[in-house]
């Protein structure tokens, strides 16, 4: 069993918890063991947090950190805003005496100190480098004959000096994790091109991320996509809800589900949509019942 | 504000120029700012730079030339998404998102955050998460199997002031509330 700090973060406990319970129903059969993180707070967003000021946003990053190394473990992430802020801020302050010394001065405020004892990991990156491909096809039950329009997110790719991936031009990891369970991954135009939501555009300028969601929802739906498959909840968002703004606003319909990775691997080992989070869903995931 | 002095055909009056900038930016860990030779690479890859008016080779070019107050006032300095394309492409090595986080840092402090950003860190601030949760949420949850009310912030009171007074200490909570310039 490998053992990790749960980070949970804020979209996927508090609007897709289906998520979540995914991710703990099959944590056991992959052989990972998680513990809960009590008391973490918001990564914070990189986009609504560190756009504003940068200090804060390693303070508070360290905050939760130091919850996983009171545990310690090594923190999951399932969310590519959650690892792009806890995963930058921890190298950060292990590598930079200096911003490490200023944080601890005032996390030493709430009893706390950052150590630079433990490490930040996806669970993409876990399931595909340390699980593996045949132990993830292990899990699945039934294969899923569904065709799939992967969409990665920017933050499990990039910056590429932080990651291990072999390209962040042309991945295949998710795409290799999605055939594993059966799929058929679609390939479309743009494939790479970011959701729209981060960087606070969802929050703050939320028309132009849309009209970028648009734009590639435009490409997805050229390819017949039974679903789109993603590994982070905020373009997960974007996608399921982004949908319903986009018919709001300029009457377009597109109407793919959407689904990330850990739902995904939930219904291929035998989880019912209902217990994967359906309900949560703006784009009604229905359409996948017919067909798995 | 952004249709600026360099389109308008009217001479930049070396008195406009706040050079000390470009000084600010690199203070901030924005060093290799003077790498860039304007090749357009970023402009080039930007995905907001296709439907906006932002342009990150103009950002940078002005930010070098000394027009701070366009370069903060411009909204469209919040249509990145922070994808990171530029800075992967750059030819010369200029971690240009970074870069753009330093901007934005000066641009908020000098108050030209966007209002709906702010309503954003009113949520961050008051619970611990900018993304709260919600009684229809907590009670999807329940029916997942999942304790209703999340082990973050939101279950532990002690932590949650714990991570106010972190706020407060860095006065994170003024910037949030000091007014806008028009």
């Amino acid at each position: 069993m490998s053992d990790y700090a749960l980070f949970l973060g804020c979209v996927i406990p508090n609007r897709y918890p289906g998520i979540e319970a995914a991710m703990k129903k099959i944590a056991p059969s992959l052989g990972i063991a998680l513990y809960e993180m009590e008391g973490a707070s918001c990564c914070p967003a990189p986009g609504v947090t560190k756009s504003f000021d940068s200090q804060t946003w390693l303070t508070l990053a360290a905050r939760n950190l130091c919850i996983a190394e009171a545990l310690g473990k090594n923190v999951l992430t399932m969310c590519n805003g959650c690892y792009a802020s806890l995963k930058e801020a921890n190298v950060i302050l292990k590598n930079d005496p200096k911003k490490r010394e200023a944080v601890n001065r005032v996390l030493a405020e709430v009893g706390k100190s950052f150590r630079g004892s433990i490490d930040v990991k996806h669970v993409i990156e876990v399931l595909y480098n340390e699980v593996g491909l045949e132990k993830v096809k292990s899990v699945a039950k039934k294969p899923l004959k569904l065709k799939a329009a992967v969409h990665y997110g920017c933050h499990i790719l990039k910056p590429s000096e932080l990651r291990e991936w072999k390209s962040y031009e042309r991945p295949t990891f998710l795409d290799e994790l999605i055939t594993a369970l059966g799929l058929q991954s679609v390939d479309y135009q743009d494939k790479l091109m970011c959701c729209g939501a981060g960087g606070g555009v969802r929050s703050g300028i939320p028309e132009v991320g849309l009209d970028m969601t648009r734009e590639k929802l435009t490409h997805i739906t050229h390819t017949a996509a039974d679903v789109i498959v993603n590994c982070c909840p905020l373009c997960h968002l974007q996608f399921d809800r982004g949908q319903v703004e986009i018919e709001q606003n300029q009457g377009e319909k597109f109407k793919v589900p959407v689904l990330h990775y850990l739902q995904l691997l939930g219904i291929s080992a035998g989880l019912s949509l209902d217990q994967v989070g359906a309900k949560a869903h703006n784009i009604s995931l229905e359409t996948l019942a017919s067909k798995i | 504000m952004s249709t600026s002095s360099l389109v308008k055909g009217s001479v930049i009056k070396s008195e406009d120029l706040k050079v000390q900038f470009v000084e600010e930016i690199v203070k901030a860990g924005g060093e290799k700012i003077r790498l860039c030779f304007q090749c357009g690479t970023c402009t080039g890859s930007c995905p907001s730079g296709r439907r906006t008016a932002f342009k990150t080779r103009q950002l940078i070019g002005k930010s070098l030339l000394g027009l701070r107050d366009e370069v903060l006032s411009d909204k469209n300095l919040w249509t990145c998404t922070s994808c990171y394309t530029c800075m992967e492409r750059c030819p010369r090595g200029i971690d240009v998102t970074n870069l753009i986080f330093i901007i934005r840092n000066i641009a908020a402090r000098s108050g030209f955050m966007l209002d709906k950003h702010k309503v954003a860190l009113g949520y961050l601030i008051k619970t611990g998460h900018l993304v709260p949760i919600t009684e229809n949420y907590s009670k999807l949850r329940g029916e997942l199997g999942l304790e209703a009310v999340p082990p973050t912030t939101h279950k532990h009171s002690e932590a949650l002031k714990e991570f106010q007074q972190l706020i407060s200490s860095l006065q994170f909570d003024k910037l949030a509330e000091q007014e806008n310039k028009k």
